[in-house]
C-alpha cells in the first residue's frame, strides 16, 4: 500500500503533480498535499457532502474518489470560486442570506450548487431543493442555504 | 446611528466563504497522528492490551500520575464516577479509549491501531433502564448502588387530594431514544509543544476553551500557565464539544512527554459511538385535571440513561436534575411531586445537546396537554390556556423565578398565523380522500443566561456563570474585545460588535470581537445554555459604558468642555447643543500619544473590563406543525411550520432567525428521524451516517417566524437568549400534529422519534378503521 505514485491534475487552473500512495484519496490528497484545506471532510463515507468538489464540472464526493482517479482532470475547489476579493455570485448570495453558521459544510455546499447552476442555470425549486438536499448541514435548517442558492442563480442568470 | 436591532451581515463569514477557515485539522497539517483504539465490547476486563513491535502506542501504564476525570457535585446524594483517562482494567462501553497509537502519518496510526490486540473477558452488558434497575443487576461501577448516580426528587403542594379531587387522571410513559447532536465537524484536539517554553499549545475544535484548560493540567498536575488552549474555527457544537474528554490530556500527556506535536482528529464513526449521546430518557407522567381542563397536579417519574461515566465538568447528574426542576414550563402548576434519577449503563456518555432534557420534557407536556385535552373532549389549545403562566414574575414550584414574558400571546398569534378553522376545512377534504393531515402546538419557555447562581444551587463544584470582557481602544481608534465566552458559528462577533457599536459610539466594523483563546482572553465559561448574547453581551454592555465614559472625558478635555455635555455618536464626540466635536480616532491617538493631558484616565488608558453574572432569564415561543402522514408508508412530511418567539430585545434578527432554523431542523430530527440503536450486546448498530438519519434539505420546510418582544429586567440588556429554543419546541408541535392527522385512527403516541416503522407498527396494533 505504500508505493507512492506520481498524479497529475490540473487545481482551480493549476497544474499539480502529487505523489501519493493509491489509497490516498482526492480529499486527503487536496488537503494534505496541495495544502487546499478548504475542502473539508465531515464523514469520510459520502453521505455529508463536506468533501465536495467539481472533478470536470461535475460535482463529485473527493473522499469518495481515490486520488489516482483524477489523472488528468480538472479539479475545482471552494479556494478557486472567489476572484481575489470579488466573491463568487454563490458566496456573495451566501453572505448576503446568512447561508453559514460554523461554516464547516460551506465549501461542500458552494461546490455542489456550482454545479449544479452551471448544469441548469433555469433549475426549478422543487430540483432544486432535491439537488440541494445531497449534503448535510447541522446548523442552518436549510432554508437560508436554499435562499441563498436560488438569489444567485437570479444574479447568475443576468 | 443605532446597530442593534439591523440584519447585518456577519463578519465571520468572508473568511469562511473563501475556504481560509481554520478548523483543527485544518491546522494539524504535518503534525504526527493520534489513532485511540477503543474498547469493542460494551463490557469487560482486560486481559491483555499487545503492542505491535517497534510501534509507539500509550497506555494507561504510560499515564502514572495522571488523575482520572471525577467530576462531581457538592450534595450527598451524588455519587462520583471516576473515569479513566486510558482504561486499564475494566472497559464499560463500546468506543473507550484503550490505547493511543502515534505514527507519522493518519492512515499509518490507523494501520498500526488496527494491528494492537486487545485480549478483554467479555461480559453481559447493562444497556437499558430495566437492565440497570433489575435486582441484582451487575454494577457498572461498585460504587454507584442500584447503578444510579443520583435519585432525588421534590413534593411540593398537596398532590394527593389533587389527585383524589381530578376529574380525569392522564396517565403515560413518554419514551426518548437516544439521539447525537452530530456537530458537521467532528471532534478533534492539536497539540503542540514549545521546547522554547516549555509550555503546550492545545487547538481544539471545543466550546470551552478555559474550562478545558483547568481540567487539563488539573488531570496532568501543571500550572495552567503551561497551557494554552486556542478554540479555532469550529465546525458545530451544540453542546457535545463542552466537556473535557480523555483525548483531549492524552494529546497533551503525549506533545510533553514527546516533546512535539501531535493530533488526533476523530471521524464519524468515532463520533456516533465514542463521543457523547443525549436525550435517553423515559418519563412516566401522571397528570390529574379538572373537568374544564386545569392542571391540579403533576406526578413525574423521571430516568436519564448517563451512560458509562459522568461527563466532565457538568456531570450526568445534569439532566435528571434540569428534567426535574424545568418540566412544568410554560404552565402554574399547584401541586408537583417527582422522582428523578440518573442511570449508569454500559453505554456511551451523555452531555448537553442543545436544549438539555428540555426538548424531551416540553414534547411530554405537551403531549400532556393534548392526550388530556383528547380525554376530556377539550379544545387543546383551551386547556393550555387554563393553564399557562399569566403574571410574571412567577415562582415555579420548584422554586425558579421566571421573568416577564408573552407564553399567551405567543400562542395566541401563533393560532391565528396557522389558521386553524381554515385547516380543519382542509383537514377533513383530504380525509375524504385518503389522505390525513394533522396540526400540532407546543408551547414552552426556554430559561436562558444562567448565573453562577443557578449553578451553585445545582450544587455543582464549578459555577460557569459569569463572564468577562475586555475592552481596549488602540491609538487608531479601533476597539478590540476580548471575550470568555466562545462562538463556533452562532455569530456572535458580529453580535456583539452591534452591540458594543451603540453602547461606544463607533461602528461596528471598527471593533475585533477576540474569542477562543485563553492566552487572549479573559477567564469565562464559554458557549453553551443559550447563555452568551446575554451574559456576554451584558458584560459588553457594562464595559462599553466604562469605555465610553473614559472616552468622554478625554474628549471634554480636548473640546473643553464639561464630560456631561459629550455625546459620541457614530464615532464622533461633539458637544451637546453645538458643532464642536472630534473624531474618536484623534481622541484614542490623544489618549495614547499626549497621556499628560488626560490625568483622571491615565490609570485605565482608553481600556475598560467588566463582569456580568445574571440570575437568568427566560424567552418563550409557541411552535405549530402541520404534517401529512403517508399510512401506507409511514412516512411524516411537514407542510408548514409556524413560530412565534418572543427573545426579548433582538440584536441581529437574522442571527436570531438562523439560530431558530437550526434548532427547528435539530427539532424535527428528534421527532422524527434520529436515533442512535443498540443492540442487546451494547453494540452500536448506527455508526454511519447512512445508518444515523441526519435531515436533509428534502425534509425540512421552510420555517415562518414571527417576533414578540418583551422587555425583561432580567438581563441588563433586555436580550433573552435563544440559541436552544427551536430544538426545545419542535419535536412537541410535530409530534402532536402527527397524533392529530391519525386521529380517526385512535392512535396516541408517547415516544421519539416517531419513524416511518414506529407509525406502521401503530397502524397496525390499532386496526379501528377510519372513522
Amino acid at each position: 500500500m505504500t508505493d507512492k505514485m506520481d498524479v497529475s491534475f490540473t487545481v482551480n487552473g493549476e497544474e499539480r503533480t502529487v505523489c501519493v500512495e493509491p489509497r490516498r484519496t482526492l480529499a486527503d490528497a487536496l488537503r494534505e498535499d496541495c495544502g487546499l484545506t478548504g475542502t473539508h471532510l465531515g464523514c469520510e463515507h459520502g453521505v455529508c457532502g463536506a468533501c465536495t468538489v467539481l472533478v470536470d464540472d461535475t460535482p463529485v464526493r473527493s473522499c469518495l474518489m481515490f486520488a489516482v482517479q483524477a489523472e488528468g482532470a480538472r479539479v475545482r475547489t471552494v479556494e478557486g470560486l472567489a476572484d481575489g476579493d470579488k466573491l463568487h455570485p454563490l458566496q456573495q448570495a451566501f453572505w448576503d442570506h446568512h447561508g453559514l453558521q460554523c461554516g464547516f459544510c460551506t465549501p461542500g455546499f458552494l461546490m455542489l450548487a456550482v454545479g449544479i447552476l452551471e448544469r441548469d442555470p433555469d433549475i426549478g425549486e422543487a430540483e432544486l431543493r432535491e439537488a440541494l438536499s445531497s449534503n448535510l448541514c447541522r446548523c442552518t435548517g436549510y432554508q437560508n442555504i436554499l435562499k441563498s442558492v436560488l438569489a444567485a442563480a437570479a444574479a447568475m442568470r443576468k | 446611528m443605532r446597530w442593534v436591532g439591523r440584519r447585518l451581515p456577519r463578519y465571520e463569514d468572508p473568511v469562511l466563504l473563501h475556504g481560509n477557515g481554520r478548523y483543527v485539522a485544518d491546522l494539524a497539517r504535518g503534525a504526527r497522528a493520534m489513532r485511540f483504539v477503543r474498547s469493542p465490547v460494551a463490557r469487560g476486563t482486560i486481559r491483555a492490551v499487545k503492542i505491535p513491535p517497534g510501534a509507539l502506542v500509550v497506555t494507561a501504564a504510560d499515564l502514572g500520575a495522571v488523575k482520572p476525570l471525577c467530576p462531581r457535585l457538592l450534595r450527598p446524594d451524588f455519587v462520583p464516577i471516576a473515569q479513566p483517562i486510558l482504561a486499564a482494567g475494566r472497559v464499560r462501553y463500546v468506543g473507550e479509549p484503550i490505547a493511543a497509537v502515534i505514527a507519522d502519518s493518519a492512515a499509518e496510526a490507523e494501520d498500526l491501531a488496527e494491528l494492537v490486540e486487545v485480549e478483554i473477558d467479555q461480559e453481559i452488558p447493562v444497556v437499558t433502564f430495566d437492565q440497570a434497575l433489575a435486582v441484582g443487576a451487575p454494577p457498572v461501577h461498585d460504587n454507584a448502588r442500584n447503578n444510579t448516580i443520583i435519585d432525588t426528587g421534590l413534593d411540593t403542594g398537596d398532590v394527593a387530594s389533587a389527585f383524589t379531587a381530578a376529574d380525569r387522571i392522564v396517565e403515560f410513559a413518554f419514551v426518548s431514544h437516544r439521539q447525537s447532536a452530530m456537530p458537521l465537524e467532528a471532534r478533534g484536539a492539536l497539540a503542540a509543544f514549545d521546547p522554547a517554553t516549555g509550555r503546550v499549545t492545545l487547538s481544539v475544535s471545543a466550546q470551552s476553551p478555559h474550562l478545558l484548560r483547568t481540567g487539563i493540567a488539573d488531570a496532568l498536575g501543571m500550572p495552567e500557565s503551561e497551557l494554552r488552549v486556542i478554540a479555532p474555527d469550529v465546525g458545530g457544537g451544540f453542546g457535545q464539544k463542552v466537556p473535557l474528554i480523555p483525548e483531549h490530556i492524552v494529546a497533551v500527556w503525549a506533545a510533553r512527554r514527546f516533546r512535539g506535536t501531535v493530533a488526533w482528529i476523530e471521524d464519524r464513526l468515532e463520533n456516533l459511538t465514542a463521543s457523547f449521546h443525549a436525550r435517553d430518557q423515559l418519563l412516566a407522567l401522571r397528570g390529574a385535571f379538572a373537568a374544564d381542563g386545569k392542571l391540579l397536579a403533576l406526578d413525574a417519574d423521571i430516568l436519564c440513561n448517563i451512560g458509562a461515566y459522568s461527563n466532565a465538568p457538568i456531570t450526568g447528574a445534569l439532566e435528571p436534575l434540569m428534567a426535574m426542576s424545568e418540566l412544568p414550563g410554560p404552565y402554574a402548576l399547584p401541586a408537583y411531586r417527582v422522582r428523578s434519577r440518573g442511570i449508569i449503563t454500559n453505554t456511551c456518555p451523555m452531555a448537553p445537546y442543545r436544549g438539555v432534557s428540555r426538548p424531551v420534557i416540553t414534547t411530554a407536556m405537551e403531549r400532556l396537554m393534548d392526550t388530556a385535552a383528547a380525554r376530556l373532549g377539550l379544545d387543546p389549545l383551551e386547556v393550555r390556556r387554563r393553564n399557562l403562566i399569566k403574571s410574571f414574575p412567577h415562582t415555579s414550584p420548584t422554586g425558579i423565578v421566571q421573568d416577564a414574558g408573552s407564553y399567551r400571546e405567543a400562542m395566541e398569534v401563533a393560532a391565528a398565523r396557522a389558521d386553524i378553522p381554515g385547516f380543519r376545512v382542509r383537514q377533513q377534504a383530504a380525509r375524504a380522500e385518503g389522505r390525513y393531515l394533522g396540526i400540532g402546538f407546543s408551547v414552552f419557555a426556554e430559561r436562558t443566561g444562567y448565573g453562577t447562581p443557578t449553578f451553585a444551587a445545582r450544587k455543582m463544584e464549578i459555577t460557569p456563570g459569569f463572564e468577562r470582557v475586555e475592552l481596549a481602544m488602540d491609538p487608531s481608534g479601533f476597539v478590540e474585545a476580548r471575550i470568555g465566552a466562545s462562538p463556533h458559528g452562532q455569530g456572535l462577533k458580529t453580535t456583539l460588535a452591534q452591540l458594543l457599536a451603540d453602547e461606544i459610539g463607533i461602528a461596528p466594523d471598527r471593533i475585533r470581537v477576540i474569542a477562543g483563546d485563553t492566552d487572549r482572553t479573559p477567564y469565562g465559561f464559554g458557549t453553551f445554555a443559550s447563555r452568551s448574547a446575554v451574559i456576554a453581551g451584558g458584560a459588553c454592555k457594562l464595559a462599553a459604558t466604562k469605555l465610553r465614559e473614559r472616552l468622554k472625558e478625554v474628549a471634554a478635555q480636548t473640546l473643553e468642555a464639561a464630560a456631561s455635555d459629550i455625546e459620541i455618536d457614530d464615532g464622533r464626540a461633539t458637544v451637546r447643543g453645538t458643532d464642536l466635536g472630534v473624531g474618536v480616532p484623534q481622541l484614542a491617538r490623544a489618549a495614547y500619544h499626549e497621556s499628560h493631558r488626560f490625568p483622571t484616565i491615565i490609570e485605565t488608558g482608553l481600556s475598560a473590563v467588566a463582569t456580568y453574572d445574571p440570575d437568568g432569564t427566560f424567552s418563550n415561543a409557541c411552535h405549530v406543525a402541520i404534517v401529512e402522514v403517508d399510512v401506507a408508508t409511514g412516512k411524516v412530511a411537514i407542510e408548514r411550520f409556524v413560530i412565534v418567539e418572543d427573545a426579548g430585545i433582538l440584536i441581529n434578527p437574522t442571527i436570531v432567525e438562523g439560530q431558530i432554523h437550526g434548532g427547528v431542523a435539530q427539532g424535527i430530527a428528534n421527532a422524527l428521524y434520529e436515533q442512535v440503536i443498540y443492540d442487546e450486546g451494547g453494540n452500536i448498530l448506527t455508526g454511519s451516517l447512512a445508518d444515523y438519519l441526519v435531515p436533509t434539505m428534502a425534509e425540512i420546510p421552510d420555517l415562518e417566524i414571527h417576533h414578540l418582544e418583551t422587555i425583561t429586567d432580567a438581563s441588563i440588556t433586555g436580550v433573552k437568549g435563544v440559541g436552544e429554543g427551536g430544538a426545545i419546541g419542535a419535536p412537541g408541535a410535530v409530534l402532536n400534529a402527527v397524533v392529530d392527522a391519525l386521529s380517526p385512527f385512535g392512535i396516541e403516541i408517547f415516544e421519539m422519534p416517531i419513524t416511518p416503522q414506529r407509525i406502521l407498527q401503530l397502524l397496525q396494533e390499532r386496526p379501528s378503521p377510519p372513522q
